[in-house]
């Protein structure tokens, strides 16, 4: 292991613990913030961090929590997010939020604790595999035996984390092993013959995308968490307008292209717009950047692919092109130096654009279906029109979280995205419970911000614990309750798919979210009229400095549309019976 | 279509179960897996056979690529290869098979290792192919074991794997 790392050239090596090394190396990344929860296998290292002040220990109600907040507190800085747990249950409850990093790629770094190396395999207290279990859903992990191992250990855990295709890395760490001492030493770089990731593109790949854009009668841009994730937005929206092409984000890639730009058709796939999903099944040159045509984005793959298209693929990671299409030009890179290639070659050409306005005009025909109308009533609240008003509310600059459901669809529908890393959901796992650690992430991140957590009655139950957290270090966040009373997503589908049979899909027993907030010393409040949802968000916002829980009964039966049915192509979407029946209507 | 895959790896603790759980996480074949250190003691060398589709294939290597601790990985079908396998096999060796168990193991340029009272035990080297041809040639009846290593592969001449 250090053979393969660079030893600093700082010859006044300190000699200290191994929990010393740990906290250390973390203030040596310039770790601003370690989300844990303290146990026995980590106690050194809890001492070690009381005994410093670099970086700032965040008290978490529940392991989970502190991955989750972890990878928010990534998801909108970029830089990588670092939890800390004990071993055994401390490790397992980490897992999830693992797994979420894991999905949706985000750079984290988790320190769990592990029992003492005498007493691995011994099935001994709070002992469990950490590396074994984690290994399908961690990018690296790594198991510490030794203690001068540590310091190269977490420089690679670093390393790893945030470059190529990003993701967590696990760093297990032995009990025993962090009150040995050794000289501790940072390496100043890594380098591991076996982990090269290509972040250059192509050039002659990158020249053939360029001529084929510029071939296009209908072409169409498709982005994806990557974009974001590789800052690649920037680049993209150049290019873009440089073509005049239209451009569509996935759920993960909300705030990549401004949402409010006349070129931006809306997210596509299961929820999608009626304009994106039928542009995307109807170009003829497709540019993909950094995502990866999964199940939710293009339906069936059979039914996509029986319509032709050349696709240029963008990603820098080898293995997410062609793995569920095939691609016509991949161009494997970092998306931020690739589209920034492709915009010099672009600029270079005679002919810089295209002839794009039949196809124009095709799309503001699908576009004038309207396909996200829904009715407004005033007697009942419309989960829509709480995240419309958010929007305007906010001006479209929170940072809004959610958790996973309807009300997840309903923020990416509604909430008009005009920067990237503003939009934090849990797109790959689709974990319920990540919303309320989620906006502790992004409070911490950027405390003057305002942060909004919209949610489920499901999803919040799953964290609820944090309101404590949210109190211990006065987060003003606002949660956004879209209470329906059901699981309705879970609903939704029944009604759908199994004959309205809603099988334990309807919560009863809630608790009153208005006490259980003040409870803890937040603001409750709980909003039944569609007349004064404005109001109530205006209020909550206006609170700069406290947390406000704001209980929205909404609508029980509304559901998400247009919707992409399992199995179905893109463009087979169901519209809303509002949106059909208008449509039958102008015929 | 069969495919062997030859990789080289950082010979450390948990890196053969990555590939183990790659391949079953993601529903991929096996037919066989072979491991060991090789010359350069910091670097362990693999011999996967799998089946799979091109696409598949495709797949199979990025995501083996994709492994931190996986140094090179090559896809031996590309190019002219060598593959051979060993196999021990414990047989009868009383009555008439005793001379007919010599006799296979002769034609299959086998080597009698062990001769006990009752058997012999019989190690045959050689393609997979080879060695299910010698298991269909003798009388099943008189196999008391069989223990296979899986196939180790090479490239032909100078392709070569190597860091």
């Amino acid at each position: 292991m250090d053979a393969s790392a660079h030893s600093a050239t700082d010859t006044h090596a300190k000699s200290m613990t191994g929990a010393d090394i740990v906290v250390s190396c973390l203030n040596e990344e310039k770790v601003k913030f370690v989300f844990g929860y303290p146990g026995g296998a980590v106690l050194h290292i809890y001492d070690a961090l009381y005994k410093q002040n670099g970086f700032k220990h965040i008290l978490v109600r529940h392991e989970q929590a502190a991955v989750h907040a972890a990878d928010a507190y990534s998801r909108a800085t970029g830089d990588v997010g670092v939890a800390l747990v004990t071993s055994g249950p401390g490790a397992t409850n980490a897992v999830t939020g693992i797994a979420t990093a894991y999905m949706d790629s985000i750079p984290l770094v988790v320190i769990s604790g592990q029992v003492p190396v005498p007493a691995i395999g011994m099935d001994a207290f709070q002992e469990v595999d950490m590396v074994g279990v984690t290994r399908p859903c961690v990018k690296h992990n790594f198991l510490v035996k030794h203690v001068k191992d540590i310091a190269p250990t977490i420089k690679k855990a670093f390393f790893i984390a945030k470059t190529g295709r990003p993701g967590p890395v696990v760093v297990d760490i032995p009990k025993d092993i962090t009150a040995h001492v050794a000289d501790f030493i940072y390496p100043k770089t890594v380098e591991m013959r076996s982990y090269n990731p290509i972040l250059k593109g192509h050039s002659g790949q990158i020249k053939k995308a360029v001529k084929l854009l510029l071939s296009a009668k209908r072409p169409m841009i498709y982005t994806g968490g990557g974009l974001v994730l590789g800052n690649g937005a920037a680049e993209l929206v150049k290019l873009a307008k440089a073509l005049n092409f239209p451009v569509t984000n996935t759920l993960m890639g909300l705030g990549g292209y401004p949402a409010t730009d006349k070129q931006f058709v809306g997210m596509l796939g299961m929820h999608g717009t009626y304009e994106a999903n039928m542009a995307m099944q109807h170009c003829d040159v497709l540019l993909a950047v950094g995502a990866r045509f999964d199940d939710r984005v293009i339906g069936n793959p059979k039914h996509f692919g029986g319509q032709k298209r050349t696709i240029i693929h963008i990603d820098v990671d080898p293995s997410s092109i062609s793995k569920r299409v095939k691609v016509d030009v991949p161009i494997v890179g970092d998306v931020q130096s690739v589209l920034s290639d492709m915009n010099e070659i672009l600029a270079q050409e005679e002919n810089q654009t295209t002839d794009t306005a039949d196809w124009w005009s095709q799309i503001n025909e699908w576009r004038g279906i309207q396909s996200l109308d829904y009715v407004y009533s005033d007697s009942v609240i419309k989960p829509q029109y709480v995240v419309q008003k958010l929007w305007e509310v906010t001006k479209g600059e929170a940072y809004v979280t959610s958790d996973v459901g309807q009300h997840q669809m309903w923020a990416a529908q509604y909430y008009k995205f005009d920067k990237p890393r503003r939009w934090i959901n849990s797109g790959g796992l689709g974990t319920m419970g990540v919303g309320l650690p989620y906006a502790m992430g992004c409070q911490f991140a950027d405390k003057h911000a305002q942060v909004a957590c919209i949610t489920g009655e499901g999803s919040i139950q799953m964290n609820i614990q944090e309101l404590s957290t949210c109190a211990q270090y006065g987060l003003p966040i606002k949660v956004i309750l879209l209470n329906n009373r059901y699981l309705g997503m879970v609903r939704q589908w029944q009604e759908f798919f199994y004959e309205n049979r809603y099988s334990e899909s309807y919560m009863d027993s809630l608790p009153d979210f208005v006490k259980l907030a003040e409870s803890y010393g937040h603001v409750g409040m709980r909003i039944t009229n569609p007349a004064d949802v404005e109001g109530a968000l205006k209020e909550a916002f206006d609170r700069k400095d406290k947390f406000v829980f704001m209980d929205f009964l909404t609508d029980q039966t509304e559901n998400v549309f247009p919707m992409v049915e399992n199995g179905k192509g893109l463009s087979e979407m169901v519209l809303s019976p509002n949106t059909a029946s208008r449509l039958k209507g102008e015929e | 279509m069969r495919h062997i895959i030859s990789l080289l790896m950082e010979n450390e603790a948990g890196a053969l179960s990555r590939v183990a759980g790659l391949f079953s996480a993601r529903g991929y074949n096996i037919e066989s897996l072979t491991v060991a250190v090789t010359e350069d003691p910091t670097l362990s060398r693999m011999t996967i056979v799998t089946t799979g589709s091109d696409d598949v294939i495709e797949q199979i290597i990025k995501q083996l690529n994709k492994l931190i601790d996986v140094v090179k990985v090559l896809d031996l079908n590309d190019g002219k290869h060598i593959e051979r396998e060993l196999m021990l096999v414990k047989v009868k060796a009383t009555g008439v098979f005793k001379d007919e168990m010599k006799r296979m193991c002769d034609i299959f340029r086998g080597r009698i290792i062990d001769v006990a009272d009752n058997s012999y035990t019989i190690e045959l080297t050689g393609s997979c192919s080879k060695l299910d041809a010698f298991i269909e040639a003798i009388d099943r009846s008189a196999i008391l074991e069989t223990v296979r290593t899986g196939a180790s592969g090479i490239g032909r001449g100078d392709r070569i794997l190597k860091v």
